[in-house]
């Protein structure tokens, strides 16, 4: 078990951000999974179902329909209830818009299952220019993840 | 990415702030995706309701429509997708001042920039369907899945934002479903049922979707019989997008460019395909034994075509709504019109339920209508809108046209 990891990841956009992870092998829609007025995922069916997202690295697996998320991100940062930063396997148009248009981190394309590599809690440095995710845990990371 | 020089002056500003905006969200959303250039557009069509723009969109839009007329002005025929009040029938609904205001601000920040308050998710049907190979810039995944299978159109899923930008330089970045090798199918299903109902062709949708489960995925779907109905394929392909965050299908022998199965499906020749059985389209319905009291019913998602409403006002003919029940359809104000000339509100008014113009229900402040209208338990024949409606706060039930109608009637599923 060694605590820090290394990914690095095919496409990026936004500025460089630290911040504490929140993961799940889950999808994500802001329309669909948020309640953006108070924060937390409200969708009974999502894995993070009652959970903040607020100031969060959302460790996810793709986007879901709906197209509603390109507007919602920029608002949910104004009002300082957005996450830090969305890592995701693979996204897809909409959260791609979104990011540019809220100047939201966000990167996707790894070479593993990024959602069973990173925990909840783990410390995430990401650098979207330079296509690097930086993993810190406390805990130690597990040595053996699965190619995607 | 390769850059023209109209696109290098856009960057530059010298066409104006907003295009400069647009196009520099375009390129690094083309970057993103390894576009190799930028592809010419002819129509756009833009998803911003209200709740999704917050204030700080609506704010931005106001920005860009505060620059001179030439600089502000949208360069191709740009249109809606619905909105997220009808301003005829809010106050029936309970809805805020607010929000009026809110989307007052936003119509007249649209209109200063050209753009044509259509307010619809089914302008394929209503306003300009495209044609094979034409590019376009599409918003509402519903719309997109529809335009890209049926009539074989190119467009990705644009985001309000991106929409806009299109909009304003009349292009978009060059990848996904604008590069035809993107649109090869890359999942084979077969169909072991007929599905006659919307609601069977929505379940449908919603299978595959839960299949293939991401945007870059391309199934192609065989066994199939007689050619479907345009608003069944509606149901299908909004279930397909929402559920799969799917924007191409391919209909073996039925859409166009699955004519010939090897030409679109060559590298799946030999694999066996996912079997979708009347089971699995059935456990999507919600047991409708009569035991669940039922606060709404909602056809909506994709607006109702002039047929749909048509049949729902013969459904509701001689009968009334429940007095705890709430019954909302919503379409478009070019079939809203429609149905005021042929008689058809006045049917379904007389019955107790509302014919909304120019909003889907999940764009309409879902959570607060819930909070003002006491409104839990929601009863839709739309596959789509149960799939989004339960983050809402709402539990929702997925049931046929007819049940729907029955709900609304009784009080009960």
């Amino acid at each position: 078990m060694s605590n820090k990891r290394t990914y690095s990841f095919e496409a990026g956009i936004g500025t460089s951000v630290t911040g504490e992870a929140l993961v799940a092998s889950d999808n994500f829609s802001a329309r669909y999974d948020l309640d953006r007025l108070r924060g937390i995922f409200s969708r009974r069916s999502h894995q993070l179902y009652g959970q903040s997202y607020v100031g969060k690295i959302l460790v996810l697996n793709t986007a879901k329909g709906g197209v509603a998320t390109a507007w919602m991100l920029l608002d949910m940062v104004e009002r300082g209830m957005a996450p830090a930063a969305l890592v995701l396997n693979l996204t897809n148009p909409i959260l791609a818009q979104g990011a540019a248009f809220a100047a939201l981190p966000l990167v996707h394309d790894f070479a593993v299952d990024i959602t069973l590599c990173i925990e909840t809690g783990d410390q995430l440095s990401i650098f979207p220019d330079e296509g690097l995710l930086i993993q810190e845990s406390a805990a130690g990371i597990k040595e053996s993840v699965r190619t995607v | 990415m390769k850059i023209r020089k109209i696109e290098k002056e856009m960057l530059e500003g010298k066409h104006g702030y907003p295009r400069q905006w647009a196009m520099q969200q375009q390129l690094q959303v083309g970057q993103f995706f390894s576009a190799d250039c930028f592809v010419e557009v002819t129509q756009a069509h833009i998803m911003c309701d209200t709740e999704s723009l917050g204030l700080a969109g609506i704010e931005h839009l106001e920005r860009l429509a505060s620059y001179s007329e030439e600089e502000r002005s949208v360069g191709i025929p740009t249109i809606t997708d619905p909105r997220g009040m009808d301003l005829m029938n809010y106050r029936r609904l309970n809805q805020s001042e607010d929000f009026a205001e809110r989307e007052r601000r936003a119509t007249a920040a649209l209109e200063a920039m050209g753009i044509m308050m259509t307010d619809t998710c089914i302008n394929y049907q209503t306003i300009s369907p495209p044609v094979l190979g034409e590019h376009v810039a599409f918003g509402d995944t519903g719309v997109v899945i529809y335009s890209n299978s049926v009539f074989g159109a190119r467009s990705n899923f644009e985001g309000g934002p991106a929409a806009l930008a299109a909009a304003l330089t009349g292009r978009v970045p060059s990848y996904g479903y604008h590069v035809d090798s993107n649109r090869q199918a890359t999942q084979r299903f077969t169909l072991n049922f007929d599905p006659k109902t919307l609601t069977d062709w929505g379940a449908f949708g919603a299978i595959v979707g839960e299949f293939t489960g991401d945007y870059w995925e391309v199934p192609i779907i065989e066994g199939l019989g007689d050619s479907p109905t345009s608003d069944q394929l509606k149901h299908f392909g909004a279930a397909l997008a929402s559920h799969g965050s799917v924007a191409l299908f391919h209909l073996d022998d039925i859409t166009p460019e699955a004519l010939d199965f090897m030409a679109v499906a060559a590298d799946l020749d030999g694999q066996e395909p996912i079997s979708i059985t009347r089971d699995q389209i059935r456990s999507m319905y919600a047991k409708a034994d009569g035991s669940i009291d039922v606060d709404v019913v909602v056809f909506a998602a994709p607006q109702l075509s002039l047929f749909e409403i048509q049949e729902i006002a013969r459904q509701l003919d001689g009968k009334q709504i429940n007095k705890r029940t709430d019954l909302l359809i919503a379409t478009s104000p070019e079939i809203k019109s429609a149905c005021d000339r042929f008689g058809i509100t006045a049917r379904i008014e007389d019955s107790g339920a509302i014919l909304l113009s120019g909003v889907c229900f999940y764009q309409m402040y879902a959570r607060e209508l819930s909070e003002a209208n006491s409104w839990k338990t929601l009863v839709s024949n739309s596959a789509k809108l149960v799939n989004i409606i339960s983050g809402y706060g709402y539990e929702p039930k997925f049931a046929t046209t007819e049940q729907c109608v029955e709900a609304a009637i009784t009080g009960r599923l």
